[in-house]
């Protein structure tokens, strides 16, 4: 990663009327680096994006895009940039290859071979009509003319949606593919699998905020890892010990989760009660997720939905506090 | 009214422009044309509106009405800002679809209740569940109309009313009536641009003047309404949303049909009771209300078809309002090769007349020997077509249209890998549509130039307004002056048209992952500008060359003569700049509104510009339009002064539009 961000975004407020899609965002994107974009609908993702290609003005807020501003030069940049939109609309009497080849030259050419090769792998018919695409027919288009066209940085906001598995799969391999040759990546999205499978680096927006930003290790860090174990002695006590959650505990056997800081104590007072099976589960962005949004479901949903209050939000309430 | 045919909907039949702008003559050309984009809708549009304007320039009564008809045109359209505006209120309207109908009961009456209506139409088995939901589709579809069909009515209704007391005032003698009637009977041009008369009372005149405006207005209004809820909304993809619901495979078409029916029936009804309060006679004017009626009905009908057949929703507004002014042409022609009846006072129109249903509104000699059984033919026809649109439906996906989508080329052309070879890829079919539309007409126009001393005979009106363009000169000159003029303005409403592509584009989304290409704001709006340019200067060339060579055939007059219908052509070219820069700045400043902003410009142009002089409007409000400012070639000498200004208005008002749309945000 070299030092100048490919993306800078700094107390970035946008409001739509009385609607403020943005509030003191922040956002920075290093070069050469997948930068996943992580969040619910609605939480301003699409807004960044827009304001990122100088679609949207800012209301306030600094924007810096491959060391320009996205609305000032807006046609410079895009030279040197590719979108994909996560709802793709296309010229109905165009076919998908004639979309792929106006969006490509007027982004400034994009490499023939590479085209045909994407073609084939995203398995796209481009001799239809864009109106008789389905929806991830329209995506693959998009995708297409992005990735055949060799930019510096390919900005992806949900590219994924609609595509089936094994196209995700192609796509996957299409983003390795461009962050090996020097570019970078940002990657809205709302699925966190992909995001993980991908990203170096990832932001978390939520109602236009910016609630969390590190490396996935970063972020796993922040996650606990649960843990069921069997012992042979009682395991009174578990839950008083620091950095343990949720502990359900029924004689020798329990269920908890515990912080990445306490695991070294929590696994040496467990093997003083003689362990018989012990299964645990890695942290996950999930959790992550689920914690940063679960406030929500805490408040709203959990009540008439007991398995929406599991590890996760119960104590995400006062960790989501201290993260505002 | 009360002994109307069936099908009476409940709910207040209304509709929203969406598609739809611009009623009104050239008006409606424009609206056609709007909504049809496909090139037969404009071609449509532009036969259409130019029969409608020169029928209303004959009279100062229908001139009136067609004057007004332009401005109603632009209320019409401030209601919905254009096609794409659909969607917006469609998302609503579409989530309430999606909650219809849980119950099957409230359905079912539904079905009951229509069910003599189509059902016997289409004659298809388990036909009560078919139409399943129909009665709660109705309620949609007139809620989402509420604003755009009322409009329409009241708008029809001022102009009825208008042309009414217009023609009371001036034919209130029976003598002037008789004159008239005597005038017009054996004149070619005039059985052509007005319609046949069959009497000299004062609704048979009314007749004659005002029908065949009314009658292709009406057939614009019915058949996007239909589209508009049929193939429309399965093209947003709110069809699918409601077909998902408990909801039957005919409940669409029917409830769209029934909400235009309905809307047709009030508008007769409507018109009837006017006729009355003006005193004519009760069976006239309860004929006249049924035929406006079957007239609207035929056209919601052929709708229906063509939006089966159709491959999209501006291709089923364009086939069908290409059939709407086939309809009107054939009329025009079958009158025109008719004869004077022995009477002297009536004429005897030729077959063609009888082809078209506008024909048969006036066939059916209202006022004077009333023929009522010609409403069998409306009815034959509607129940035929109702028929087999329902029967194109079972054999129709959703969202598709008959005629199977073809495969194209996998790579792009080298003219279609630049804004401008988008641009135009886009624009073509609508250029050439209106190109078809406008010359056909442009023919028929310089065909009769030299008849046009007896046609002037024919209304005082007509004479004074020729009078008003310009202070002398030959009548032929003046003529040229007043066609080219009128074919400039419909010139005008496909720049508007053409301009506002720029809105759509944005409104669709398509705009998004263009602009986040290399290309500004300003080239977006350059490309689509290029086209328009290039398009109107063929246009406009074109039809001067068409009048006058066939003025040339028919008169054997070339060399000057010829040229001076070119250059009138093409020195109206600024007048159609300014209004498409007048739209460039609607489209950067207010967004919102530039497809009102436009057609109300259409219809302002042809108020101010073309009929003017008829409502003694003063010079400054004459001056706001920028035709009023072309130079009355070949009439009069070329002032370059007025050239050159218009030309810097339209460039400084693009210029403006392009700044303020580089300033705010897109639409996304």
């Amino acid at each position: 990663m070299t030092s100048t961000p490919a993306i800078h975004v700094a107390g970035l407020t946008k409001t739509f009327g009385p609607v403020t899609a943005l509030d003191h965002f922040h956002l920075d994107v290093a070069t050469g680096e997948v930068h996943g974009f992580l969040g619910p609908n609605g939480a301003g993702k699409s807004t960044t994006i827009r304001i990122l290609l100088g679609l949207l003005r800012r209301d306030s807020g600094e924007v810096v895009l491959l060391g320009g501003d996205p609305w000032q030069d807006a046609v410079q940049l895009h030279r040197r940039l590719a979108y994909v939109p996560g709802d793709v609309h296309l010229w109905p009497n165009l076919t998908g290859g004639e979309a792929i080849d106006l969006l490509g030259e007027l982004r400034g050419g994009l490499d023939r071979q590479r085209r045909a090769e994407l073609i084939e792998r995203f398995r796209l018919d481009p001799t239809k009509r864009c109106s008789t695409y389905s929806k991830g027919n329209r995506q693959k288009v998009a995708i297409i003319a992005a990735f055949a066209s060799p930019v510096e940085l390919y900005l992806l906001d949900e590219p994924t949606s609609g595509l089936d598995p094994l196209m995700d799969t192609v796509f996957q391999a299409c983003v390795r593919d461009v962050v090996g040759r020097g570019s970078t990546v940002l990657l809205s999205s709302h699925i966190l699998a992909e995001v993980e499978a991908l990203s170096d680096r990832i932001t978390i927006i939520r109602d236009g905020r910016q609630v969390e930003s590190g490396t996935l290790a970063e972020l796993r860090h922040l996650t606990r890892t649960a843990i069921t174990v069997q012992t042979r002695s009682a395991l009174a006590g578990l839950h008083h010990l620091d950095g343990v959650h949720d502990a359900e505990v029924e004689g020798t056997r329990a269920r908890f989760e515990v912080e990445p800081d306490a695991m070294a104590t929590v696994q040496r007072w467990l093997a003083d009660r003689e362990v018989v099976a012990l299964t645990s589960s890695p942290p996950t962005l999930q959790q992550l997720f689920l914690r940063h949004y679960g406030q929500r479901l805490t408040d709203a949903e959990v009540a008439d939905d007991p398995d929406g209050g599991d590890p996760a939000t119960g104590g995400s309430a006062e960790v989501a506090e201290t993260w505002r | 009214m009360s002994a109307q045919p069936p099908a009476t909907p409940g709910p207040t039949g209304r509709r929203r422009a969406g598609a739809a702008t611009a009623p009104g003559a050239a008006g409606a050309s424009g609206g056609a044309g709007a909504s049809g984009g496909a090139g037969a809708a404009g071609a449509a549009g532009a036969s259409g509106g130019a029969g409608a304007a020169g029928a209303s320039g004959a009279a100062g009564a229908s001139g009136a009405s067609g004057g007004a008809g332009a401005a109603g045109g632009a209320g019409a359209a401030g209601v919905t800002s254009g096609t794409g505006g659909a969607g917006a209120v469609g998302v609503t309207s579409g989530t309430g679809g999606a909650s219809v109908t849980p119950t099957t009961g409230v359905a079912d009456g539904g079905t009951g209740m229509h069910d003599p209506d189509h059902l016997g139409a289409s004659s298809a088995p388990g036909s009560a569940s078919e139409l399943t939901g129909t009665l709660r589709l109705l309620r949609l579809a007139a809620r989402r109309d509420r604003v755009v069909l009322p409009v329409w009515i009241v708008t029809l209704a001022v102009l009825w009313m208008a042309s009414i007391a217009s023609i009371a005032g001036l034919y209130g003698e029976a003598t002037a009536r008789v004159q008239y009637a005597v005038t017009v009977a054996p004149n070619v041009v005039a059985r052509a641009f007005e319609g046949p008369i069959f009497g000299t009372s004062l609704g048979a005149v009314l007749m004659t003047e005002t029908f065949g405006v009314f009658a292709v207005l009406t057939g614009v209004m019915s058949l996007q309404a239909v589209v508009r809820h049929t193939r429309l909304e399965e093209e947003t993809g709110r069809a699918e949303l409601v077909g998902s619901a408990v909801v039957g495979r005919y409940a669409a078409l029917t409830a769209a049909l029934l909400l235009t029916f309905g809307t047709n029936l009030l508008l007769g009804t409507v018109v009837t009771l006017l006729l009355l309060a003006y005193g004519l006679p009760a069976g006239g004017a309860i004929l006249v209300g049924l035929l406006l009626m079957g007239v609207g009905w035929s056209f919601a009908a052929v709708a229906a078809i063509t939006a089966q057949v159709a491959g999209s929703a501006r291709g089923a507004n364009g086939m069908a309002g290409a059939v709407l002014g086939l309809a009107y042409f054939l009329r025009a022609v079958g009158d025109g090769l008719g004869e004077g009846a022995p009477s002297g006072v009536a004429v005897i129109s030729a077959w063609p007349s009888w082809v078209s249903p506008i024909g048969w509104g006036q066939q059916a000699r209202a006022f004077a020997d009333e023929r009522w059984w010609v409403l069998g033919l409306f009815a034959g026809l509607v129940v035929a077509c109702v028929w087999a649109a329902f029967v194109l439906t079972r054999h129709r996906d959703v969202g598709v249209g008959m005629r199977p989508v073809r495969a194209g080329p996998a790579t792009a052309s080298r003219g279609l890998r630049s804004p401008v070879g988008l641009a135009w890829r886009l624009q073509r079919p609508a250029v050439v549509g209106w190109t078809t539309g406008l010359l056909l007409a442009a023919g028929v126009f310089g065909a009769i130039g030299d008849e046009v001393d007896a046609f002037l005979e024919t209304s005082d009106e007509l004479a004074e307004l020729f009078a008003g363009l310009v202070e002398s000169g030959e009548l032929v000159d003046l003529f040229v002056v007043f066609l080219m003029g009128l074919l400039a303005v419909a010139v005008g409403a496909f720049a508007v048209q053409g301009v506002l592509r720029l809105r759509s584009e944005e409104l669709s989304g398509r705009v998004e992952p263009l602009l986040s290409t290399a290309i500004g704001r300003a080239r977006w709006v350059a490309s689509h500008m290029v086209v328009m340019l290039v398009a109107t200067t063929s246009m406009l060339l074109l039809i001067g060359a068409t009048s006058g060579a066939a003025f040339g055939l028919v008169t054997g007059e070339w060399g000057e003569r010829f040229w001076g219908w070119v250059l009138a052509g093409l020195v109206s070219l600024p007048a159609v700049w300014v209004l498409a820069g007048v739209v460039v700045l609607a489209v950067g400043v207010l967004p919102r509104w530039a497809a009102a902003i436009g057609w109300g410009a259409i219809g302002a142009s042809l108020v101010m510009g073309q009929m003017g002089a008829l409502f003694d409007l003063p010079q400054w409000v004459l001056n706001i339009s920028p035709f009023t400012h072309v130079p009355a070639v070949p009439a009069e000498d070329l002032e370059w002064l007025p050239v050159l200004v218009l030309l810097a208005v339209a460039a400084a008002l693009t210029a403006a539009g392009v700044v303020a749309l580089r300033r705010r945000d897109l639409v996304t």
